[in-house]
């Protein structure tokens, strides 16, 4: 192995990454845009979950206030009321799920609508019952404060967002990348020279890496400047965490980049891996509840490992000790990928 | 002296496609070796298999009378048909990085001389025209100071001033000793160019030698063009055999003091009279019954 060699070719991605001006600044802005969305959307007092139409009503925005509906149901959290001038034009929303609960105005007896196959339009009718029931006869439970400090939802998605903007940035840019350079010619010409295939992947592989690390310290920096996200643990583990899964994730994409000429194709198969693993990974949401079956499933992919290492160090307190068999799991998924990779690597059409 | 090059019954086949079909060949030190033939001929192939850039389905290459080891590839240069190359990178990065490739190379100032690339040095690999692509990729074939050069079709696509200077190149790096390997569909490129020329045709070589050995031994004679209204006679009427092809007429003949006199005799108006030398296209012609571009 040539480091002369490896290095020019690290230099020439590198180059052409930094150039594309327009890529290399979606790179940025994509996750930082995400995450200023979401802070948007969840962080403020007037995020609402369900919708509730109401009639008759004159306007379609609605003073609470003047609504002749229960007064505990109007002080509930996430509703929002949207106001309709009779039943039939409420109903056609309602049916067509833009709205989970409809409801008329008046006394005593309350008439409400609600679709059977709504789950939200379900959670909304126990809602409205429990608003009717007089205080007297509310059950006896008592409420009682998480200890310790409340992780705050953006506390828990950023990472998710990292990980998942890691996880495209990983399989694209060196999966489509080689490709499209093993289509039109590149790789042949490489080939036609002492270059080797393992030079060749690994330079690939280091200026990935180099790029995904670049991004996640500016993004992570640049949102850190606006939601002050609170790490329990040790900013040096989360890197590691970071570092590990970029590793394995772009070692994945070696794997997928080894073989093929078909951008088309190659765009299925990236696709193929690249969304159940984000809606598996717990990017979004938790898969707590969850059929065994899916649970296990989410093992195969390493941002699931990444991401759970990294919410343990940052809302835990976890060293990498504690984070271990992670640790072991994506380390083992890195060189199996590259084997693999590197054996299944073609500079031919 | 020993050749330089050697290729014994080389064979490469795509599943039941015979791609090149028994090619053999060996070339001395210094010569410029033509393979020349219609697209679909074999001619890439077989220099992909020569240039290990594609394995070959049955056959032997000895380069310097030895199989070829990897430090093969650190002495030969090529310039493949089409070439995509790395993007966003200016020609000057591209020589560079190319040139850290190999062990023993040319300076990016020698390249820039020899291959005229000072007035694109700075642009970007993808901002360049035709003639000045090709030139840039002739000098990336030659970074590595290769004593076998691998041209396939070097100027397809150019126009015809881009052409002669690319030609003109050619025969410049030829006259510092190197051997040249190209494969061409341009009779004129192959009778400029090359020492030796074989003519591949399905994947086989039909003829070899050089261009004027080749010509004399498959096409003998010339052939004098009119236009039709200088010539009042009807074809039978003439004493050689008379072609009309569309507003010409062609007779081909092997002397041509004779056909002059005959045409003379029958009071032809010779003033638009055109004679045309048999070139390698016309012997191609000759050896397949089709044109080369056909």
């Amino acid at each position: 192995m040539s480091f002369k060699r490896l290095w020019s070719i690290l230099k020439a991605r590198n180059r052409e990454f930094f150039r594309d001006r327009s890529a290399f600044g979606w790179n940025f802005l994509f996750p930082f845009l995400l995450v200023a969305g979401f802070g948007i959307i969840f962080g403020g007092k007037s995020y609402t979950e369900y919708k509730i139409g109401v009639f008759p009503s004159g306007a379609e925005q609605v003073s609470i206030e003047r609504l002749n509906i229960p007064q505990r149901f109007k002080k509930m959290n996430y509703l929002k009321f949207i106001g309709f001038p009779d039943a039939v034009q409420g109903l056609e929303k309602l049916k067509h799920h833009r709205i989970d609960f409809l409801l008329k105005v008046g006394n005593e007896p309350h008439q409400y609508w609600v679709s059977d196959a709504s789950p939200k339009g379900y959670v909304v009718e126990q809602m409205f019952k429990a608003s009717l029931i007089s205080p007297e006869g509310e059950p006896n439970a008592e409420k009682k404060e998480i200890q310790g400090m409340a992780i705050r939802y953006i506390d828990w998605l950023f990472p998710g967002i990292l990980a998942m903007n890691m996880m495209f940035s990983a399989l694209w840019g060196v999966g489509y990348v080689v490709v499209r350079y093993r289509k039109n010619g590149v790789l042949k010409r490489l080939k036609a020279t002492p270059l080797t295939a393992f030079e060749y992947i690994t330079a690939q592989a280091i200026s990935r890496i180099f790029l995904l690390m670049f991004t996640l310290v500016i993004v992570w920096t640049g949102c850190d400047l606006i939601f002050s996200f609170k790490v329990q643990g040790s900013y040096i583990d989360l890197f590691v965490i970071f570092l590990l899964g970029s590793l394995s994730l772009t070692a994945l994409g070696l794997v997928l980049a080894s073989r093929g000429t078909s951008e088309e194709f190659t765009t299925g198969i990236l696709n193929f891996i690249s969304w159940p693993m984000m809606f598996l990974s717990e990017v979004w949401f938790s898969l707590e509840g969850a059929p065994g079956w899916v649970i296990s499933s989410s093992k195969i992919f390493p941002l699931t490992h990444m991401l759970t290492a990294a919410r343990k160090v940052m809302h835990d307190s976890a060293s990498l000790i504690d984070v271990g068999p992670e640790i072991v799991i994506l380390s083992a998924m890195t060189l199996g990928f590259l084997v693999l990779g590197a054996a299944l690597f073609s500079w031919n059409k | 002296m020993e050749p330089i090059l050697e290729v014994k019954n080389l064979i490469k086949k795509y599943n039941h496609v015979v791609a090149v079909d028994g090619v053999s060949f060996s070339l001395t030190r210094g010569v410029c070796f033509g393979l020349l033939g219609p697209n679909g001929a074999g001619k890439t192939t077989t220099i992909e298999v020569i240039e290990d850039v594609i394995p070959p389905t049955a056959g032997e290459i000895f380069y310097k009378g030895a199989p070829r080891t990897p430090s093969f590839r650190e002495e030969v240069g090529i310039q493949f048909q089409s070439t995509a190359l790395l993007n966003l990178l200016t020609v000057r990065e591209t020589l560079e990085t190319f040139k850290s490739f190999f062990t023993k190379t040319a300076t990016v100032d020698e390249l820039v001389k020899i291959c005229q690339l000072a007035e694109f040095l700075d642009q970007y690999n993808d901002r360049i025209s035709g003639g000045q692509r090709q030139r840039f990729l002739l000098a990336l074939a030659l970074i590595n100071r290769p004593e076998l050069l691998f041209l396939d079709e070097p100027s397809t696509g150019l126009d015809p001033q881009a052409r002669r200077n690319l030609w003109d190149l050619i025969r410049k790096i030829k006259a510092e000793g190197k051997t040249i390997i190209l494969t061409t569909h341009y009779m004129e490129e192959a009778q400029y160019l090359c020492d030796e020329v074989a003519i591949m045709d399905y994947g086989k070589i039909i003829a070899r030698g050089t261009p004027e050995d080749l010509i004399r031994r498959y096409s003998r004679g010339v052939t004098v063009v009119l236009p039709r209204h200088r010539f009042p006679l009807q074809p039978d009427r003439f004493p050689l055999p008379v072609r009309e092809v569309k507003e010409t007429i062609e007779i081909k003949t092997d002397d041509v003091n004779q056909c002059m006199e005959q045409l003379i005799s029958h009071g032809i108006d010779l003033s638009d009279i055109t004679v045309r030398s048999p070139n390698l296209e016309t012997v191609f012609l000759n050896l397949t019954g089709r044109k080369l571009r056909e």
